[in-house]
């Protein structure tokens, strides 16, 4: 090997062989400061030393490799591979078979083949001369001068008289453990075997064969039963489980596998080891990697039908179904709402009400809701409401097509949308259509993939996040938020700008985006006032329900930022609409978001940081003027101020009467969810503990304070 | 009654699935009047958490103390496969 390792191109001196060698050579080598790695495939102390030299090692361990004979199994196959693997360098592979445990339907049977093939069954008083003599009494492992030996020499050690081929000696056994010495590793051709009355009482066996001094290295089965060996694969702990084939040859590999050839078995944990792989040359190797770059995964998913103006509801004739189920809530019913709904429903659908009573669902609710959809066959669901009843009909959606969905396990966080680790079922076992008709300019979440909910037997709020609860067809008809009240125009619309501020600063934005984001910015600038001030006016309701679902297109696919992680920390706490929570908040945070960040948040999307100049360009795409960066981003915080004053919001969280106290008293709280909602994560600027204390004080004392950096702070390039 | 052999009438514990850990401080609380043996009858449970394997140290504890000989009945490979980790199994006998 070392001749043609240096033929080749190998250094001189790759290989080097102490011939003879003592314990104190291995410890100075191991010790020495050249050797940059040691593999140490042999007894237990010398893999215990080179572990314990402090250099990077490869170790493994001993076996004790258990093999199940089961009933299915292809005996004459199985008895050949055994006796091929046990005689293989008269046993001294540790891999090879040392227990074999048979089906006793195929006992007798299985220990015939094995005697016309070669092999000495030994009886009762043959067993135990036997068991005495080739292990240990006192150590309880095989006495090393039986190692390596044939078949008929161990057995003349033990004055047994076998035939001179005899390839093999078999000790039946009753059991593992020092009670039954046999039971233990035997490097030598002498295999114990053990008759199982049931596929549990052998599987057992095989566990204590496995734990009797071999986890982690090598087991054996033979079986046709595709559920057994999957069981025995599971019970067992070793790094190799080798199926119909020889233990050690086939451990080894590359002969009746595919696993990388080798002499030296990595054991795992279990054996002490820091691997179970087949240990080869790939192990000696410092593999260098040089990571590119790679732009993140982006996409833009929005329902593949979008209708919208005035009238758009008669779309709904377009939509065929046999049974829909209209989700909704009780003042939309009574104000005639659903009527207006049920009008453009195709005469032959059976249509049924069901009423959310909360304006916030819970759990139950939403259960109830799929209870009557699986009563009605629903194959269509119209939601006709604000956000809440949009996010109870995705759940209901979710839970009708797909039963074992796990809520809880499905509401787990994650950092990255495109990069969970739970995914939603794609299994159905219905399918139903989802319309959402929004009531709210706003919330947008007839065209998001987030549902949240309420939890009131946990305490809590489960908030959902995937593209397989957008809806599929949204209905965006101004008739249907006409009526808004003053308060709720203001508080939306202001929801709505919220949302397409943050996702055009998100780390997630995009051009697609950023078209979105920008066109709602413009459109809640030159229609919100107006819709507030003029309730009828047909223009603005439109344009401004327009604009909702345009900035939710835009946050669907970019999501949000630190203004909402702060508007759902403090609106939970003290009970504020969320929209005018956002708007408590949003002054502040541009400013906050246009400054050097004191920590940037990893962002593959984006080249350097972008945030002020985004706002920047909303500034200028709003002609709001101002020559630098430093003096749009002001513009643009005072317009938002004038705008927040003309829809005569609280200038400060003090102003709703909350007292400085009581603020304080709940900062720890409002700070700590404020810092887990997952809203944040996409935010430009990754938000710290004091920073959002800092803001939350700021929106306390009120707006006109917000300060933007200075530009020689910025990264104008 | 030197010489003669008793024939004596193991306590026999069934255990829930759905209590196991319950069950085990049951069993526990009922070794004074084992007479010697109790059978714990696991056919109904399908895994253990770690909270049950506590218990059953504990309870292997007070065996011990009390010479009470404790067997598992019907426990399943899975089950067995977790007892023998943590090295519970040389200390209970097993009933198939």
């Amino acid at each position: 090997m070392y001749e043609a390792a240096v033929k080749h191109g190998a250094p001189e001196g790759i290989f080097t062989c102490l011939e003879s060698h003592t314990l104190e050579d291995n410890a100075y080598l191991m010790q020495h400061k050249d050797i940059g790695l040691i593999d140490a495939t042999g007894g237990p102390s010398a893999v215990k030393a080179a572990y314990s030299s402090g250099k990077p090692a490869l170790g493994v361990g001993p076996g004790n490799t258990p093999v199940y004979l089961e009933k299915t199994a292809d005996v004459s196959m199985a008895v050949v591979d055994i006796i091929t693997s046990k005689t293989f360098d008269n046993g001294t592979i540790c891999a090879s078979e040392q227990t074999v445990v048979i089906d006793d339907e195929i006992y007798d049977v299985v220990l015939k083949k094995f005697a016309e093939l070669g092999a000495h069954v030994c009886n009762e008083k043959e067993t135990e001369l036997l068991g005495r003599t080739v292990i240990d009494p006192g150590t309880g492992f095989m006495q090393p001068l039986a190692v390596g030996q044939k078949a008929t020499d161990i057995a003349r050690m033990i004055g047994l008289r076998v035939k001179p081929n005899t390839k093999l000696l078999i000790a039946p056994i009753q059991g593992v453990g020092r009670e039954h010495p046999l039971s233990v590793e035997k490097l030598f051709p002498v295999l114990s075997v053990y008759r199982a009355k049931s596929v549990d009482e052998a599987l057992k066996v095989c566990v204590d064969v496995n734990h009797a001094g071999g986890l982690g290295h090598t087991a054996v089965i033979f079986s046709r039963n595709d559920e057994t060996i999957r069981r025995f694969g599971e019970v067992i702990n070793a790094g190799r489980i080798i199926v119909n084939s020889p233990g050690s040859i086939g451990a080894l590999g590359g002969v009746y596998n595919d696993m990388v050839p080798t002499f030296s078995f990595g054991c795992g944990t279990g054996g002490g080891n820091s691997t179970t792989d087949n240990i080869n040359v790939y192990h000696y190797l410092n593999i260098k990697r040089v990571a590119r770059r790679t732009p993140a995964h982006m996409w833009f998913r929005v329902p593949s039908q979008i209708y919208f103006n005035m009238n758009a509801v008669e779309n709904l004739r377009r939509l065929p179904s046999q049974s829909t189920i209209i989700v909704t809530n009780p003042p939309l019913e009574q104000f005639g709402l659903v009527d207006i709904v049920r009008r453009y429903i195709p005469p032959e659908t059976h249509v049924h009400v069901s009423v959310i009573p909360d304006a916030e669902p819970e759990v139950s609710v939403v259960m109830q809701g799929v209870e009557a959809l699986n009563f009605y066959k629903a194959d269509q669901i119209i939601a006709l409401g604000g956000g809440s009843v949009i996010d109870a009909a995705k759940i209901m959606k979710l839970k009708y097509e797909s039963p074992q969905a796990d809520l809880e396990e499905l509401a787990a966080p994650f950092l990255d949308l495109r990069k969970r680790v739970i995914d939603f079922p794609t299994e159905k076992v219905n399918r139903a259509r989802l319309i959402a008709i929004s009531t709210t300019s706003g919330t947008g979440s007839e065209v998001t993939p987030f549902a949240v909910l309420t939890d009131k037997e946990r305490g809590c709020k489960v908030t959902l996040a995937d593209y397989s609860l957008s809806p599929d067809v949204a209905i965006v008809d101004p008739q249907f938020v006409m009526s808004m009240p003053k308060g709720l125009t203001a508080d939306t619309g202001i929801d709505c700008l919220t949302h397409a501020l943050e996702a055009g600063v998100s780390i997630y934005a995009s051009a697609y985006t950023d078209s979105n984001a920008m066109q709602a910015i413009r459109l809640v600038f030159k229609y919100l006032p107006i819709a507030y001030e003029q309730p009828q006016n047909e223009e603005a309701r439109t344009m401004m329900h327009n604009a909702a679902c345009i900035a939710a297109m835009a946050f669907a696919n970019a999501s949000v930022g630190v203004n909402h992680a702060l508007a759902h920390a403090f609106g939970a706490r003290f009970h504020v609409a969320h929209g005018r929570a956002n708007a408590l908040m949003l002054p502040h945070v541009i400013a906050y978001n246009a400054a050097v960040p004191s920590k940037f948040m990893p962002s593959p999307n984006q080249r350097g940081y972008t945030a002020h100049q985004k706002y920047a360009l909303v500034s200028d795409l709003l002609g709001l003027g101002g020559h630098t960066i430093e003096e749009k981003v002001s513009n643009l915080v005072t317009a938002i101020e004038r705008l927040l004053d003309q829809l005569a919001f609280p200038r400060s969280i003090a102003a709703m009467g909350i007292s400085k106290e009581d603020f304080g008293l709940a900062m720890p709280e409002l700070v700590k969810n404020a810092f887990d909602d997952p809203s944040g994560r996409s935010n430009p600027r990754m938000p710290l503990v004091s920073e959002l204390e800092e803001l939350f004080w700021s929106a306390y004392k009120g707006r006109g304070l917000a300060k933007v950096a200075s530009a020689s702070q910025q990264q104008t390039s | 009654m030197d010489g003669l052999n008793m024939a004596t009438i193991a306590e026999w514990v069934r255990i829930d699935a759905e209590r196991v850990i319950e069950g085990l401080q049951d069993a526990r609380e009922m070794l004074d009047s084992a007479n010697g043996e109790l059978v714990l009858d696991f056919s109904s449970v399908r895994r253990i958490d770690a909270g049950a394997v506590t218990a059953l140290q504990t309870l292997a504890a007070t065996a011990d103390e009390k010479t009470v000989k404790v067997v598992l009945r019907g426990v399943n490979i899975e089950m067995y496969k977790v007892l023998k980790l943590v090295k519970l199994t040389r200390r209970f006998s097993f009933l198939t």
